[in-house]
């Protein structure tokens, strides 16, 4: 018996041996026509009108669906997309799209498209959001972040359908950020063929998770919380893409994805750790963009101490915003002095950052009755963005600087991400370490989504922050097409952030990505989600 | 034979009673309500409360809440979990199929390197193979597996990238669920890849399984080393001697059967120990296994998951265990029926 054993032994080597020392010519072709994108979470729905976070975008926008516009990856400017062109009034107030006519659905396992693209198709997707009483609206939650903060509800008047391929929006007043909005990641064009379908099989909810769009690729498979699978969409109208599948592989864990990236087991991944070490890999490439975005340090402004603005202030006067850049970004950011970064028009460069002062942050504590300190608790965000690299750290820096006037800080982690994003919309923290990436250049889509009170509501205003006096201003902003008075206006909303603090501005980041040097292709962009369109493996 | 296969069908049960007191008695240590912590629903109404709460006999004492919860186990509802808001058991069958595919391979791999390496140190007992045999079985023993796993995946992955160091296949292959053994599967498929899917299956199970074995795989060595030191101490060896047998004639013949015997015991004991490590290795190497989702859960203070893994995990370990005395009790007569001798 045991003779045999050790015979077994042999062949159990022999067939490892064989099995992992081979290579099939036939199999080679999948791997070399596939990428493996390492993210860094899971996304919360397959349809990013109902979720505007960084992560459902990345994983949906620019794959699955189209815009009517978009914007170009280059200089930001706005080009057609499924409008092929489009027209203003003079007054600004009436805007005429004019669809392209050779634009597929997906046709996938669980759908079969039998017409092109229509105006039906567009009235459909905007309509689910604007009219509260369509048949979709309620499917999903009803919230739709990214366009109730930015206030459409109110600024469109009407949507109408001029011809099957003409739609025509009529708006309420003047709006110059109109355009930007509508070529946001979030503005995407559904099917309504799909959607009529569903209804008849009474699986009207499957419309945001089994998703069916115009975009270069179509939804393959879904495995909750460990992969998404995507193929080419074979009617792509601007040309089929080279790749056999995309997959993305969500591994939340930073070293895990540095891991993957260097095994060979990932082609890109999302916010790399150790760039050095990558710059330094013959086969590995590290880029970067400059993008539009914010990490911030917030407050909720309805549970004490942090209702009153004095504590607040304080606090913005405790915090090291230098020691947590060169710790947690590594100085591969800038410092915030406000909530727009320099690269955006609206930035106004009077505006400073706070200075960095325990006597004058103990002096406004104790003004606000708090002479001893307190306890807070701070929740740092468990996930890697952008804009917070690493919230942990950032809230242990945070933790000593804030137990120098005095103030104990628990810090709160540990949560899944959905999880912690439930958990602080319904308000149930004191303070936390967030941020936002922006959905289009506008710098009004930092003002309304981050701190107005109609997204207190939504859920995005995680401060809980509403001051009439600064949502007139931002209005205000929007009425004009006038780029210098808008700038006046966006500059007063900025120091009324200062004054009232809802939230600490502590940096702008640079976006991170690493590649292998076969994957050729633009993915990273300064606005929104990446894009793998177009991108080629070899 | 019968009374063996009764008595070892008898511990089960007292076995599984504890075991689901244990976890019944869980619901109410951890924080929170005790309904939710049993069922899972979290976001329920409560008007689905009031329904779970007739169907657990909340109203009823102690005893019959106990076996209404023992009558819902049977039926397999484990409630849902508190994160994924998914039937325990679906989650369970998703991912204890990997890990019972990782820690047998490694049990084979383990047994099949330590006990003829045991042998070969008891042969040459006192002498250099011995010596050297027996410090590196204190080594191997010694390392934690956090550790061995991490440089595993550091030399072999990073640095050589030879193997893989996540995952149970690479995700560019779609096999179908059937069995949950991913070589099996594969094997089952249709894919045009499938060759291609079973080396890459093979490749990622490598490492998980070097480093799940290793430590049993040493324990073994030093069983299988004293077991065979014991036969070699007996009368009918010396008497085989005496008769003019060749050592290897001994060894093969008579010696090595009735060692192996002796270690078989002791291997259901081993695997409970096996397991633990492999729970640490999956959450390494991101196998979809029940250990990596049992520790995951206990991050998230998902109290029913942690419930319903213990109580599946321990019953797979306890089956395991008693196959391996069925085993046992097969290859010896002496444990099977008294009659068959003196113990």
């Amino acid at each position: 018996m045991a003779y045999s054993t050790l015979t077994n032994y042999k062949l159990l080597t022999l067939l490892i041996l064989v099995l992992s020392g081979c290579d099939s010519n036939e199999a080679l072709s999948l791997s070399k026509k596939s990428i493996i994108y390492c993210s860094e979470g899971a996304p919360e729905s397959f349809n990013p009108q109902t979720e505007s976070s960084g992560t459902t975008i990345d994983a949906t926008s620019n794959q699955l669906y189209n815009r009517l516009i978009e914007f170009d990856p280059t200089d930001n400017s706005i080009i057609p997309a499924i409008a092929k062109s489009w027209h203003v009034t003079r007054d600004g107030k009436m805007i005429t799209f004019y669809l392209r006519k050779d634009i597929q659905f997906h046709q996938t396992s669980y759908f079969n498209p039998t017409r092109a693209l229509n105006a039906d198709d567009v009235l459909f997707s905007f309509n689910r959001m604007f009219d509260s009483s369509h048949d979709y609206h309620l499917i999903s939650g009803g919230k739709y972040p990214f366009f109730q903060n930015a206030q459409l509800v109110n600024l469109i008047e009407s949507i109408e359908k001029i011809n099957e391929h003409t739609v025509r929006f009529q708006l309420t007043h003047s709006d110059s950020s109109f355009l930007a909005n509508i070529g946001g990641d979030s503005a995407v064009i559904l099917s309504k063929e799909y959607a009529d379908e569903l209804i008849e099989l009474n699986a009207m909810q499957e419309i945001d998770m089994l998703p069916i769009g115009t975009g270069p690729f179509k939804f393959k498979q879904y495995s909750s919380g460990a992969f998404i699978r995507y193929e080419p969409h074979s009617d792509y109208w601007r040309g089929k893409s080279e790749l056999k599948q995309l997959v993305f592989d969500i591994t939340p864990r930073d070293t895990g994805r540095l891991t993957k990236l260097l095994a060979g087991e990932c082609d890109v991944i999302a916010y790399p750790i150790a760039h050095k070490k990558i710059e330094q890999h013959p086969n590995l490439t590290l880029e970067s963009v400059t993008s539009f975005n914010v990490g911030y340090f917030g407050f909720n402004t309805s549970k004490p101490p942090f209702n009153n603005p004095l504590v607040r202030k304080a606090l913005s006067y405790a915090i090291n915003k230098q020691a947590i850049l060169e710790t947690v970004y590594t100085g591969q950011a800038e410092i915030a002095n406000g909530l727009i970064p320099t690269s955006s028009w609206a930035y106004d460069s009077t505006i400073t950052s706070q200075e960095y002062s325990i006597a004058k942050a103990q002096e406004l504590l104790a003004q606000a009755g708090y002479s001893n300190g307190f306890v807070m608790d701070l929740w740092a965000m468990p996930v890697q963005r952008a804009y917070n690299p690493d919230a942990v750290t950032m809230a242990k820096l945070i933790q000593a600087d804030l137990l120098k006037i005095g103030i104990e800080v628990n810090v709160v982690s540990g949560y899944e991400w959905s999880t912690f994003l439930r958990k602080i919309s319904d308000g149930e923290h004191q303070s936390v370490l967030l941020g936002w990436s922006a959905d289009h250049p506008d710098p009004d889509n930092f003002f309304s989504t981050l701190l107005s009170c109609s997204s207190a509501i939504t859920g995005s205003n995680r401060t809980f922050w509403c001051n009439k006096e600064f949502d007139q201003l931002i209005q205000k902003a929007l009425q004009t097409n006038n780029i210098n008075k808008r700038k006046v206006y966006y500059s007063k909303a900025l120091k009324l952030i200062n004054e009232e603090v809802p939230l600490i501005p502590i940096a702008h980041s640079k976006r991170y990505q690493a590649r292998a040097n076969n994957i050729n292709g633009t993915l990273l962009r300064a606005i929104g989600g990446i894009d793998f369109n177009g991108v080629t493996k070899n | 034979m019968l009374i063996f296969t009764l008595r070892r069908f008898n511990l089960f049960i007292f076995t599984m009673l504890l075991l689901t007191i244990l976890s019944f008695s869980l619901s109410f240590l951890f924080p929170g309500e005790q309904l939710i912590n049993l069922t899972g629903q979290i976001d329920a109404s409560p008007e689905q409360l009031a329904i779970l709460a007739d169907e657990y006999q909340q109203q009823s004492g102690l005893l019959s809440q106990y076996f209404s919860y023992l009558n819902h186990l049977f039926h397999g509802e484990m409630g849902y979990s508190m994160t994924s808001n998914l039937p325990i058991a679906t989650e369970v069958l998703n991912r204890l199929p990997a890990t019972i595919e990782l820690t047998c391979v490694a049990l084979l791999v383990a047994m099949f390197f330590g006990l003829p390496v045991g042998f070969c140190a008891a042969i040459y007992h006192r002498k250099l193979p011995d010596n050297l045999i027996l410090t590196i079985a204190m080594v191997g023993y010694s390392i934690p597996v956090f550790w061995l796993g991490l440089l595993a995946i550091l030399v072999f992955s990073i640095q050589l990238g030879w193997l893989p160091s996540a995952g149970q296949i690479s995700l560019l292959f779609e096999i179908e669920h059937v069995t949950g053994l991913q070589l099996i599967d594969i094997l089952l498929s249709d894919s045009p890849y499938k060759w291609q899917a079973f080396q890459d299956a093979t490749r990622h199970l490598i490492l998980p399984v070097i480093v799940v074995a290793l430590a049993p795989a040493t324990i073994f060595m030093r069983l299988a080393r004293s077991a065979m030191l014991e036969v070699l101490d007996t009368h009918y060896i010396k008497a085989a001697n005496a008769k003019g047998l060749t050592f290897s004639q001994i060894i093969y013949r008579h010696a090595m059967r009735n060692a192996v015997i002796k270690v078989i015991r002791d291997v259901g004991l081993q695997f409970a120990n096996l397991v633990t490590i492999a729970m640490v290795t999956e959450v390494i190497f991101s196998w979809p296994g029940i250990g990596r989702w049992l520790i995951e859960s206990i991050y998230q203070r998902d109290y029913t998951a942690i419930q319903g893994g213990l109580i599946v995990l321990s019953t797979f370990i306890f089956i395991v265990h008693i196959i391996i005395d069925f085993v046992y009790a097969a290859l010896n007569p002496l444990a099977r029926e008294p009659r068959n001798g003196k113990r």
